[in-house]
Order: structure tokens, then C-alpha cells, then sequence
């Protein structure tokens, strides 16, 4: 038997190709091969991107509704001057609950859930990269979450705001476990968002289909890529300072003690070099869903893409030079504060030119106006205004005068509502038909939006004078006569028109997943990949890997190949291509699923939490860990052979 | 119309901002704020403020117009025309040219008001401080302890929350913390600086008018970060003057019996260990100097006023004013508190 001859028949043993004349047999078997396995066991097991996508997008959501109602009750108690319905203490912990909640774990981890579900459909790929990794960050986040409500609930929440400032967050004025809780939930979450990071990293690079080059990529697939390379970079700041913060509690180190040569503002530091980025992370991924959706619903490819693909380059960039304006008021000498003013003003000309192109997108178009595309108008009106309070922000004399007060809390929420959620929602409205299979109501959609967009400039423009007026940020009660009354009884009554909102919202989905429209393939007719299969995708995404010719394929003529064939469907064989032309590349076997991450993610837990109470914890909770992470790295004799058998010569 | 649809909430969400706008305007009455500078510095600011809120406007008004009319005319264009996506169609050439002009526009608007910010923020540090009067004012979880330094006209003495200046001099601060961070501010008179512990910052400002002013700590600083506030009260010179000399005074010796009584438990009791009286043995360092507690309008960092019951009440359990407030509740009889704050009344 010669060595080819024997080559094929183990290949052929792995059983058959797929391709576009493949046939349902192939079709049948690439469904069973990348299918999750049933049952609850299987609930753990599962590492298909868009299972778990989906239960991160949930996740996060169920925190944004959290920390909503955390927000209401904060607007209850400042409804009225001299207020007690919440004492101090309990106030400072809903303030610090409500931004770390918002901020960790929701604005940023939503960002990452909706591209782990979209990239891989958006780019041609039959499964994430690193599927066992985006299923243990996944665990991650939800254990590291669950931590922090959990011991809000028993009454330990943290209180020290969510930037956590030191000394105010040290052991000598924050006794009690809640800024170990918080600084531990730091830890879970930027370790989950690292990981996310290097997954939609790797699948963007590695992943595309063939002949989607860099400069054919949807303008999403771009934002996720900055956005993840911007994650690696500012994570690591967050997580040294969080670790220091831990151990000056835990083990007495003193980074930040100044009576023993520790610095208070090497906190401030290393917080807004992570904490700024950190808006970014949150506003750029909506600048890709603003762009799916002007050019979808103004039947036009965006105008301007490649000034679109440098303008969040350089964002990306400039974001990195502007976080001192968080600290204009601490002493800083007079240059440095001329050039972080000079860089806060700068990052606004890249956000013009992105806002030039949709508006010159629009403008070439023919208009479709549908609920998505609300929420991104929406976007301009806000996001602008935000912009602009942001443009103030910048400026030394002005920030000395509306820093930390409630001008500031006005402009972060016009930035990280109307530049996140507004087009977060319109991303919802758009993508949910591709993720349920139904369409959700458009008369609900504009209820929801009207109310939403009422109650947001309701409840946020008014803080804007309050800020002027002298209010500062972080107080739980204020005393009448300063003309501040009628301003905070009109953001109290605005909050409760966006809890009306969110509740229309909730209501059009559960209605809408039982009785909605039944979704076309391409119900909007778009012109990205994740159109082109029905709706919900089936578990391989794509029957035949498409060839790309264009930056919008299904809007752009027919190209030659249109699909290539070859993997095999008994296997989870997937293609990987080149980073710039994506020209095929190799055929990497990817790991089936398995409970082992589920099981690492729980022994990481049990690791993170114990080392709140004893720094011991970090050394006995290894061991369940290594234990967790060997089993799940084991290679098993089946899938060896079967990889063996997959391989070809060249 | 165009947009059909957009019309009538469009009417709604006007009308509510306009009687927003009402609302936010008779509350600005008020007056109080960054809004109704007191001071040179204020006034700078506020000045850069009104150019840069007109600058904005602008920028704001030019784009939604933009974008209003990008939407009629795309609508227009969807009614005559398919709505299939054109393949390969390309934009039409002069988009380009105007998108590249207002990305000019606004990069140069952009570094103009660098500019005006740099310059300001330049003329903002050179308040001339020759004749200065030097304060020093130190932060502390929940109120202020400052220190009026030694002047040509009199010797130096210490206050709490309750500040004055005069009108037209200007007045260096110098800003510390003994705990945790706080921040120094008085909208009405300049922009906040932060007391951070470890490090001594300053701020300098002038006040140019008369009035009475309110500060805050600007900066989260724990659980009654709500309640540090205090006061800074700009007199004309002759007024600051007698202030002052009354306040670098010791305290005169009470007359009353029960005031003399008072003075006795005051000794006596713990209030000593951490309150001072200057010209009675009374030196205690860890809470406000109390030599003329009864000139002044507040007690607890600004936040209660300064009556014989709320003083009364507040000896015997300051938690009940000011919950998590570090001076300990007393044990005293509803006597004993009495002939206190008779003594304490006296202390003018």
C-alpha cells in the first residue's frame, strides 16, 4: 500500500468534505459535527460562539437592568432635598454598585458579547477561535458577577465609588470586605475581557473567509479589532493597580500609602490610563453598528470607508493620551496639562470625520426608515451633544470648574448612552431577527425609543446646570434653597420614563420570540456574510465557506469562486487564512466541547474569591486549578487520530 | 413633509424641552454657581465658558441641520427611486469635498479653542500675590480645619468651616489632607484643587465683590462626603479687619455663673481633650478650635446651623445630626448640656 493510497483512506475514514456541491448528507453532518451536545450536561459543555454569545449578551443585560434599578433608587432619594429614604451608607454603595456594573459589567463585556457572536458570521467562519477560551472567559464573567451581587446582597457591597481612589479605598478607611469584593471582581472581569480579546483577535486575523482582505472587512469586524487591541493594552493597567490595591489590604504592601512612600495618585494613574480607553471600549464597537445599519437602511455602502477605518485607528490611539484630564485638579505642571488638553480636543476630529461620513452616507442614500435606524439618529443628537460638554471637559479652566460634579455625570452619560446603548438598541433591533429568527415589533421599537429618548434628555440634560449650579458628584442627599430642586425632581421623573422604556423593550422581546414575524434569511437586505445564511444561523454558520470579492458581498456582483469546499464535516475542521489577504492558509482541527472550562472557570473562582479572605488562597486554590486546566488540555487518543488522519501532504 | 412618522413625537419631545428649559430657568434664579462668578478667576473662566457654549452650539446647530436635510433627501430619493442597493454604484464626487472641508473646519475650530484654553489657563496662575493673605486649610473626614497664618496686622488664629476674606486682596491657600483625598471648592470664586495627603497643594484667588459664598469638597471622600461644606464670607477690608482681630483675640473669661459652671464641665469633662479655647487650659488638637464658636453662622462642616438646641443636640449625639461624624456622644445630664451650651454661647 503506498503511502498516498493509505493517506486517503484514513482521510476518508474521517469521513466526507463539505463544499457548495456538497449535498444535504454533508449539510446534515456538518449540523451534528458542530452541534452542542444536549441536556444540562451539555448547557456546560457547550462552546459554540453563538450559544455562548448569547448567554453573555443575556448576562450582561441582566446586569444593565441591574444596575438601572440600582440608578432609580438613586433618583428616588435626590428627588427631593433632604431626602431620607436611603441613609449614606447604603447611597455610597448604590453609587458604587450602579458604575462598576455598568461600566465592567456591561458596557464593556456587552461590546465583546455581540461581537462573539457577530464576527465570526460577519467574516465567514464556521466557530470563534479558541472556542474552549471564549466558553471559560464567558464562566468568568458570569462567576465574577455573580461574586459581586452576591456580596452586595449580603450587605458587603463596596462603597468607594467605582474608580475606587485611594487612600479613601485602603484598609485604614474601607475596612470590611467591599473593596477587597471590588477589586476582585476587577480581577474577574479583565481577565475575561483579556481573553476575549486574544479570541477576536485571532479570529479577525486568522479567520476570515478567503479573499476578504483587511480593506473588505465590515466596518464592525474593524471596530472589534481596534476595540480588542485597545483591551490588550489597557487592561493590564487596571489589573496592576487593582492587585496592588489588594495586596496593600491583604498582605500590607504600600504601594499607595503615602506615610509610608507610597503615592496616592499613582492609583489615579494607573485607574483612568485603563479608565479612559475604557470609554472607548464601550463607544467604539457602536461606531461599527452605526455603520451596519446607515448603510443598510440608506442602501448604500458606507461613504468613506477607508477614512472610516483610520479615523478609529487614530481614536484608538489618542485614546491612550488624554486620561490626566480625569485628574486637571490634583498639582500637575503646566505643560503637561497643555498637552492633555491639546490630545483631549484632538480625539474629536476622527469622531467628525466618522460622523461626516454617515451623514454623507444618508445623504447619497434612499432612505428606509426603520426602528435600528432610530436609535442611530438618536446616536447623533446625543452622542454630538456629549461630544461637545466632552470638548469643555478638555479645557483646564472649565474642567476646574465642572469636574466631579454633576456636569460631568450629565456629559458621561450623553457619551456612553448616546454613543453605547442608543446604537447598542439599534444593534439589537437590527441583529435580533438573525439571532431569534423573529423580527421584533417596529411599533413597540418606536414606543421604546420615544420614551427612551425623552426620558434620557429628561433625566441627563437638567445635570448639566446642576453641575453649573454647584452641585457635586457622590453626594446621597443636598439641602434645599440652592435652586437645585426642580432640576433633580425633573431627572427623577426622566429615570422612571427609561424604566418605562426598558420595560416596553423587555416586553417586545418576549412577546416577539413567541409571536414575531418569522426573519427571512436577509430580512433587512443588508450586505454583510451574517445575512447570507437563515436565521437563527444553524450551528456550522456556513454550509460552503464563501469567497469574498467585496466589501459588501451580498450587495456587490457575483464574483468567481463563490465558495470553496474541502473541510471535512465529520470533523470540526475550520480554514484559516492569512492575516492581510486572507488567502487560505491551513486547516486547523478545533477541539470539541467539553465541561473543562466550565470546571477551570469554578476553581478560578474558588481562587479569586478565597484570596479576599486569606492571600493563602492564591497558593491551596492552584491546585484544583492546575488540576481543572490539565483535563482540560489532555489530549484525548480519538481526536489525535482523527487529526492525524485529517492531515494531507502538500 | 418628509417623515412621516417623526412628526408628532417630534412636536412632544419640543414641548417637553421647552418646559424643561422653563423649569431649569427659574431654578437659575438662584444664582449660584460657576454661573455667577464673584472673582477674577471665576470670571475668567466663565468668560471662555460663554465663548465656548456659542462655539458649540454652533458645531451642534450646523450638524443636526446636516443630518436633517441628508434625511429629507434621502427620503425623497427612496420615494422615486428603487430601493434596491446599487452594485458598485459610487458616491457622488462633491460629498468628498465637503466632508473633507468640515473635517478641516472642525480640526481648526478644535485647536482655536486649545488655544483660548492654554491662554486661560496661563492667565489663570498669574494672580499677582504679593500682599497676599496666607491661609491654610486642611481636610479631614468630614470637615475643614484652617489656619490664618501670621499677617502684618495681626497674629494667626483657627477656624473651621466658616472663612472670611476681605474684598480685593488676594488670598493663597494652601491645601492638605490628613486622611483621604478632598477637594477645595468655591464655584463663585475659582475651580477646584485637590487636598491630596502626602502632598501640600495650593490654590490662589480674589474675591472682587462682597458676598457670601459657598464651598464644597468636591472630591468623594466617604460616607458624609454629602455633608463637608463651608462658607467663605468676602467683607470690605474695614469689616475683614475687625474680624480678624477678633478672631486672633482669646477667648474673654465667661461672667455668668452658669456659663462659669459650663466652663467647669467643659474643662472637665473629655470636651478638652480635643477642642481648644484659646486663653483657657482647653488645648485639645483633634476637632475644630472652638474660641469663638459662637460667631460663627454653622457648626458640623457647614451643614447644621448654629443654635442653642442643634448645639445642644449636637453634644449629645452628634450621629443623630450628621451620621457617621467622628466626635463620640457624651453622657452628660439634659443639665449639664444646658450650662455647656451657655458656656459655648458665650464664646463670641
Amino acid at each position: 500500500m503506498t503511502p498516498d493510497r493509505a493517506l486517503r483512506e484514513m482521510s476518508d475514514r474521517a469521513g466526507g468534505r463539505d463544499g457548495p456541491r456538497a449535498g444535504q448528507l454533508a449539510v446534515a453532518a456538518l449540523r451534528r459535527t458542530w452541534s452542542d451536545p444536549p441536556g444540562f450536561m451539555g448547557m456546560l459543555e457547550a462552546i459554540d460562539h453563538k450559544t455562548i454569545a448569547r448567554r453573555f449578551i443575556i448576562a450582561t443585560l441582566v446586569f444593565f437592568l441591574l444596575g438601572g434599578l440600582l440608578a432609580l433608587l438613586m433618583r428616588v432619594q435626590l428627588a427631593r432635598p433632604q431626602a431620607h429614604l436611603v441613609g449614606p451608607e447604603a447611597y455610597n454603595q448604590l453609587f458604587t454598585m450602579h458604575g462598576s456594573t455598568m461600566m465592567f459589567l456591561f458596557a464593556v463585556p456587552v461590546m465583546q458579547a455581540v461581537a462573539a457572536y457577530l464576527v465570526p458570521l460577519m467574516v465567514g467562519a464556521r466557530s470563534i477561535a479558541f472556542p474552549r477560551l471564549n466558553a471559560f472567559a464567558y464562566w468568568i464573567f458570569v462567576m465574577g458577577g455573580a461574586f459581586l451581587y452576591l456580596s452586595f446582597a449580603l450587605g458587603a457591597g463596596p462603597n468607594v465609588g467605582w474608580f475606587a481612589y485611594v487612600p479613601l479605598s485602603s484598609s485604614d478607611y474601607a475596612p470590611g470586605k467591599g473593596a477587597d469584593i471590588w477589586a476582585q471582581m476587577i480581577t474577574f472581569t479583565e481577565l475575561a475581557s483579556l481573553l476575549q480579546a486574544i479570541v477576536l483577535i485571532t479570529t479577525i486575523l486568522k479567520m476570515r473567509a478567503p479573499g476578504m482582505r483587511l480593506d473588505q472587512m465590515p466596518l464592525f469586524v474593524w471596530a472589534t479589532l481596534v476595540t480588542q487591541f485597545m483591551v490588550l493594552f489597557a487592561m493590564p493597567a487596571v489589573m496592576i493597580g487593582s492587585s496592588s490595591l489588594i495586596l496593600d489590604r491583604l498582605v500590607g504592601t504600600h504601594f499607595f500609602n503615602p506615610a509610608r512612600g507610597g503615592d496616592v495618585l499613582l492609583w489615579q494613574h494607573l485607574f483612568w490610563f485603563f479608565g479612559h480607553p475604557e470609554v472607548y471600549l464601550i463607544f467604539i464597537p457602536p461606531l461599527g453598528f452605526i455603520s451596519s445599519i446607515v448603510s443598510t437602511f440608506s442602501r448604500r455602502p458606507i461613504f468613506g470607508y477607508r477614512a472610516m477605518v483610520l479615523a478609529l485607528i487614530a481614536t484608538a490611539f489618542l485614546a491612550f493620551s488624554l486620561w490626566v484630564h480625569h485628574m486637571f485638579a490634583t498639582n500637575l505642571p503646566e505643560i503637561g496639562k497643555s498637552f492633555f488638553t491639546a490630545a483631549s480636543l484632538a480625539i474629536a476630529v476622527p469622531s467628525a470625520v466618522q460622523i461626516f461620513c454617515w451623514i454623507a452616507t444618508l445623504w447619497n442614500g434612499r432612505l428606509d426608515l426603520k426602528s435600528p435606524l432610530y436609535f442611530v439618529l438618536a446616536f447623533f443628537v446625543i452622542l454630538v451633544l456629549g461630544g461637545l460638554t466632552g470638548v469643555m471637559l478638555g479645557s483646564v479652566p472649565l474642567d476646574l470648574q465642572v469636574h466631579d460634579t454633576y456636569f460631568v455625570v450629565a456629559h458621561l452619560h450623553y457619551v456612553l448612552l448616546g454613543g453605547g446603548v442608543f446604537p447598542l438598541f439599534g444593534a439589537f433591533y437590527f441583529w435580533f431577527p438573525k439571532l431569534s429568527g423573529r423580527m421584533l415589533s417596529e411599533a413597540a421599537g418606536k414606543l421604546h425609543f420615544w420614551l427612551f429618548f425623552v426620558g434620557f434628555n429628561l433625566t441627563f440634560f437638567p445635570m448639566h446646570l446642576l453641575g453649573l449650579h454647584g452641585m457635586q458628584r457622590r453626594i446621597w442627599t443636598y439641602p434645599a434653597g440652592l435652586g437645585w430642586d426642580g432640576m433633580n425632581l425633573a431627572a427623577t421623573v426622566g429615570a422612571f420614563l427609561i424604566a418605562l422604556s426598558a420595560l416596553v423593550f423587555i416586553l417586545n422581546v418576549v412577546f416577539s420570540l413567541r409571536h414575531g414575524a418569522v426573519a427571512r434569511a436577509n430580512p433587512w437586505g443588508a450586505g454583510t456574510l451574517e445575512w447570507s445564511m437563515p436565521s437563527p444561523p444553524p450551528p456550522h454558520n456556513f454550509d460552503a465557506i464563501p469567497v469574498v470579492h467585496g466589501a459588501d458581498p451580498l450587495w456587490s456582483p457575483p464574483g468567481q469562486p463563490a465558495f470553496v469546499g474541502g473541510l471535512a464535516t465529520q470533523a470540526r475542521e475550520v480554514l484559516a487564512t492569512t492575516a492581510f489577504e486572507a488567502r487560505p492558509d491551513s486547516r486547523p482541527l478545533f477541539p470539541s466541547p467539553t465541561a473543562w472550562p466550565f470546571w477551570s472557570a469554578v476553581a478560578t473562582t474558588v481562587l479569586f474569591v478565597g484570596s479576599v479572605f486569606s492571600p493563602w488562597a492564591v497558593v491551596w486554590a492552584s491546585l484544583p486549578l492546575a488540576v481543572a486546566l490539565i483535563c482540560w488540555f489532555w489530549p484525548k487518543p480519538r481526536e489525535t487520530s482523527r487529526s492525524v488522519a485529517l492531515e494531507q501532504r502538500p | 413633509m418628509p417623515l412621516p412618522g417623526l412628526h408628532a413625537p417630534t412636536v412632544w419631545a419640543h414641548r417637553v424641552t421647552w418646559a424643561l428649559l422653563a423649569a431649569c430657568a427659574s431654578d437659575a434664579a438662584a444664582g449660584q454657581g460657576a454661573l455667577d462668578p464673584a472673582g477674577v478667576q471665576a470670571a475668567r473662566i466663565h468668560s471662555l465658558w460663554q465663548l465656548t457654549v456659542w462655539v458649540c452650539i454652533a458645531v451642534f446647530t450646523l450638524v443636526l441641520l446636516a443630518l436633517m436635510m441628508a434625511l429629507v433627501r434621502a427620503t425623497r430619493r427612496a420615494r422615486r427611486e428603487s430601493s434596491e442597493p446599487a452594485r458598485g454604484e459610487r458616491h457622488e464626487p462633491g460629498a468628498t469635498r465637503v466632508v473633507l472641508i468640515a473635517s478641516l473646519l472642525s480640526g481648526a475650530a478644535l485647536a482655536g479653542l486649545v488655544a483660548l484654553d492654554v491662554l486661560t489657563d496661563r492667565a489663570l496662575s498669574r494672580l499677582p500675590v504679593n500682599d497676599a493673605l496666607h491661609i491654610e486649610m486642611v481636610g479631614a473626614q468630614w470637615w475643614w480645619r484652617t489656619r490664618y497664618a501670621n499677617d502684618p496686622d495681626g497674629p494667626g488664629f483657627e477656624v473651621s468651616s466658616d472663612l472670611h476674606v476681605p474684598v480685593g486682596r488676594p488670598v493663597v491657600v494652601t491645601l492638605k489632607s490628613v486622611d483621604v483625598i478632598h477637594s477645595f471648592w468655591v464655584p463663585q470664586l475659582h475651580g477646584k484643587k485637590d487636598m491630596l495627603p502626602g502632598r501640600t497643594t495650593t490654590i490662589q484667588f480674589r474675591a472682587d465683590r462682597a458676598g457670601s459664598f459657598r464651598g464644597e469638597c468636591a472630591e468623594f471622600c466617604g460616607l458624609q462626603h454629602a455633608l463637608m461644606v463651608f462658607n467663605i464670607t468676602a467683607d470690605p477690608p474695614e469689616r475683614y479687619a475687625q474680624w480678624q482681630a477678633l478672631q486672633a483675640s482669646p477667648a474673654s473669661p465667661p461672667a455668668q455663673p452658669d456659663a462659669l459652671r459650663g466652663q467647669a464641665l467643659f474643662l472637665a469633662r473629655n470636651c478638652a481633650q480635643c477642642h481648644a479655647v484659646r486663653g483657657t487650659p482647653a488645648g485639645g488638637t483633634l476637632g475644630p478650635d472652638l474660641t469663638h464658636v459662637a460667631s460663627r453662622p454653622t457648626i458640623a462642616a457647614g451643614t447644621v446651623a448654629n443654635r442653642p438646641d442643634l448645639l445642644a443636640a449636637w453634644i449629645v449625639q452628634p450621629q443623630s445630626l450628621k451620621a457617621g461624624a467622628t466626635m463620640p456622644p457624651s453622657a452628660l445630664e439634659p443639665e449639664e448640656v444646658r450650662l455647656l451650651v451657655s458656656y459655648l454661647e458665650t464664646l463670641k
